[in-house]
């Protein structure tokens, strides 16, 4: 009975004003009360570049996992699959948002409205070539074991990035590193224990598991040579050099496809970096005009 | 002093007079106390169309989320999907208390034995659409299931009471998406006043029909399953809903809509019973595209869910 009254006071209550609904009205800045003096030494557009690539892996890995979303194979599966998408999502809006902060916005900057803040101006007004994601993210989904597959190699390389960009000289991408530790041990975690199932129970999803993965393998190749951006901020002590994290992620990865009774396909040699130099394959415009396309037709609105 | 169980070696006529004597003493039925078989059968029917619902009424909107205009929405978006999503999970979970089964009940969904809310068969045109129905179809959910916090059955009330609170959430997120477009761009308000011309009338049909038409209402009622008739629910709809759409900017699309000084009550015209039925019996806009596609979730991944079962049978 209390219950009862209590939501349709509220309900009734909200007639009075603005105030009752309204809480969240507005963007808040993701970065409102940090420090984002960028450290000595750093190039502001080298800092900047760097947030691009980590945020853009991000928001394209969360767009590919938000497909899934209605389509997946059982109810906690939809549940699970929208959680791990939600992280990236945040993830990419403090990354972009810290891009913006440091004036890397480029032409998408006059090509959005006054109204549109940094991180949207990133995210919805950006061409394909500005667009600096690894091909790993870019990829389709596939089916179920592929994505799995591709979210296991994702997080585990992810994770063992941020778990160095911890100690960051730039205290806004040390401390998006801390917090997105504990999201992505979980997501690593998830895709891993999908993969034992899919690999160790029937025999379709065994020859499915080992197809996911042989597909993601090549996609590993550009994963671990560093763009100058990234030399350089290395040098600095901002960024990590993602050919220090080749070890752990080919240990977990190994490790994980033993248990899952799978094949380990070769392990690519390195390529010269793609993705990160804004150069991708027919996928990317796809994903990106269906990610942009009503925020470009409407610049000067508010959402 | 608790109630009998299935297991009791009383007869039935005693088993159903302490029924009828805990629901007239407004207390709670519990699963393992004895209830009549039209009592069980009629929550699963109710428990499981709503949890279809919810599960169904994930994709209208899921339609949006991979073109949200900015991320915040994105978020707030796909954070909402989700819960409807959990919300499908608590009441699957409810009626598997009266033995149901979840897989079954999802293949009588896709054999379309069951039904759920005719309203997630309109399509989502604009973004708009995203905020009318967290402010009206979200409304209208609330003031159906709000009384379904004090159903006579123990795990229903319990699940209502959590789905409540979150659609009460989801349904300010909708009226703040509302009152930000009609701050901005003469498009945007233009699309939210269509999206109002579009929704309302079904967000009305809802309630269900009208009661000298609801076969179900007078025993739902009497078993305390059910609260408040059709008519009576869709009115305090409607009284809600006025002074929220003069405060948003918009006008509802019924020109016999009046305040009744009397009554206190708002006044509305008719509503087009024809194409509520015709929408129930399959025929509207999107009817055959939700059911292929929770279909299509079923058969494509079925041998994921036969994976996961064959491992954990491995396992020690």
């Amino acid at each position: 009975m209390a219950h009862e009254e209590t939501v349709y006071d509220a309900l009734d209550q909200a007639h009075g004003g603005e105030g009752h609904w309204a809480f969240g009205t507005g963007f808040d800045d993701p970065l409102a009360g940090v420090d984002t003096t960028v450290p000595d030494g750093v190039d502001p557009a080298d800092l900047g570049a760097y947030c691009l690539m980590l945020g853009d892996d991000a928001l394209v890995l969360a767009q590919r996992l938000t497909q899934w979303v209605t389509n997946a194979p059982e109810l906690e599966e939809e549940v699970a699959l929208a959680n791990i998408a939600l992280d990236l999502l945040g993830q990419a809006r403090l990354l972009l948002a810290r891009a913006g902060s440091v004036g890397v916005l480029g032409r998408s900057r006059t090509l959005a409205g006054d109204t549109i803040p940094d991180e949207d101006a990133l995210a919805y007004f950006r061409d394909v070539d500005e667009f600096r994601s690894t091909a790993l993210v870019v990829a389709p989904n596939g089916d179920f074991a592929q994505t799995i597959a591709r979210l296991l190699v994702a997080a585990t390389w992810r994770l063992a990035l941020f778990a160095r960009l911890r100690a960051s000289r730039d205290p806004v991408l040390a401390a998006i590193a801390a917090k997105g530790v504990n999201e992505l041990a979980y997501h690593r975690d998830h895709a891993g224990r999908w993969l034992l199932r899919l690999g160790d129970g029937t025999a379709e999803s065994h020859q499915r598991a080992q197809a996911g993965v042989d597909a993601v393998w090549p996609l590993l190749a550009d994963l671990f040579t560093a763009t100058e951006v990234e030399a350089r901020l290395t040098a600095a002590g901002v960024a990590v050099d993602p050919a220090s994290v080749r070890d752990e992620v080919r240990s977990v990865l190994d490790e994980v496809l033993t248990r899952a009774t799978l094949r380990l396909p070769a392990w690519p040699a390195d390529a010269a970096p793609g993705g990160r130099l804004g150069r991708h394959g027919p996928e990317l415009p796809a994903l990106l005009e269906e990610l942009q396309g009503l925020a470009r037709t409407h610049p000067q609105a508010t959402w | 002093m608790s109630a009998p169980t299935r297991d009791s070696l009383l007869d039935d006529a005693t088993l159903e007079a302490y029924f009828d004597a805990t629901i007239a003493a407004g207390h709670r039925i519990e699963p393992r106390d004895w209830m009549p078989e039209g009592y069980r059968n009629g929550l699963i029917r109710q428990i499981a169309q709503h949890a279809h619902s919810e599960i169904i009424g994930m994709q209208p909107e899921g339609d949006w989320l991979l073109a949200a205009p900015s991320l915040r929405r994105k978020a707030i978006l796909l954070a909402k999907v989700q819960d409807e999503a959990g919300h499908g999970m608590y009441l699957y979970s409810a009626a598997e208390t009266l033995a149901a089964d979840r897989a079954d009940l999802t293949d009588k969904l896709i054999e379309r034995r069951q039904k759920y809310s005719s309203i997630f068969n309109y399509p989502t045109l604009t973004y708009a659409d995203v905020g009318v129905i967290g402010w009206l179809v979200d409304g209208a959910a609330i003031c159906n299931q709000v009384p379904l916090c004090r159903s006579s059955y123990g795990p229903y009330a319990r699940a209502m009471i959590r789905v409540c609170k979150e659609e009460s959430f989801h349904q300010r997120q909708g009226y703040e998406l509302l009152m930000t477009m009609m701050g901005g761009t003469p498009e945007q308000r233009a699309m939210v006043q269509d999206a109002v011309d579009r929704w309302w009338w079904p967000s009305l049909m809802m309630f269900g029909p009208p009661d000298d038409d609801s076969p179900n209402t007078a025993q739902s009622m009497k078993w305390g399953v059910k609260r408040h008739t059709n008519d009576e629910l869709r009115q305090r709809f409607v009284d809600m809903s006025v002074p929220q759409a003069e405060f948003l900017g918009v006008t509802l699309p019924d020109p016999e809509l009046t305040l009744d000084p009397e009554s206190g009550h708002y006044r509305f015209g008719a509503i087009d019973w024809a194409e509520f039925k015709r929408v129930i019996a399959g025929e509207g806009p999107c009817n055959d595209e939700r059911i292929a596609r929770r279909r299509a979730a079923r058969d494509d991944n079925a041998w994921v869910t036969e994976a996961a079962t064959a491992y954990a049978e491995k396992q020690p």
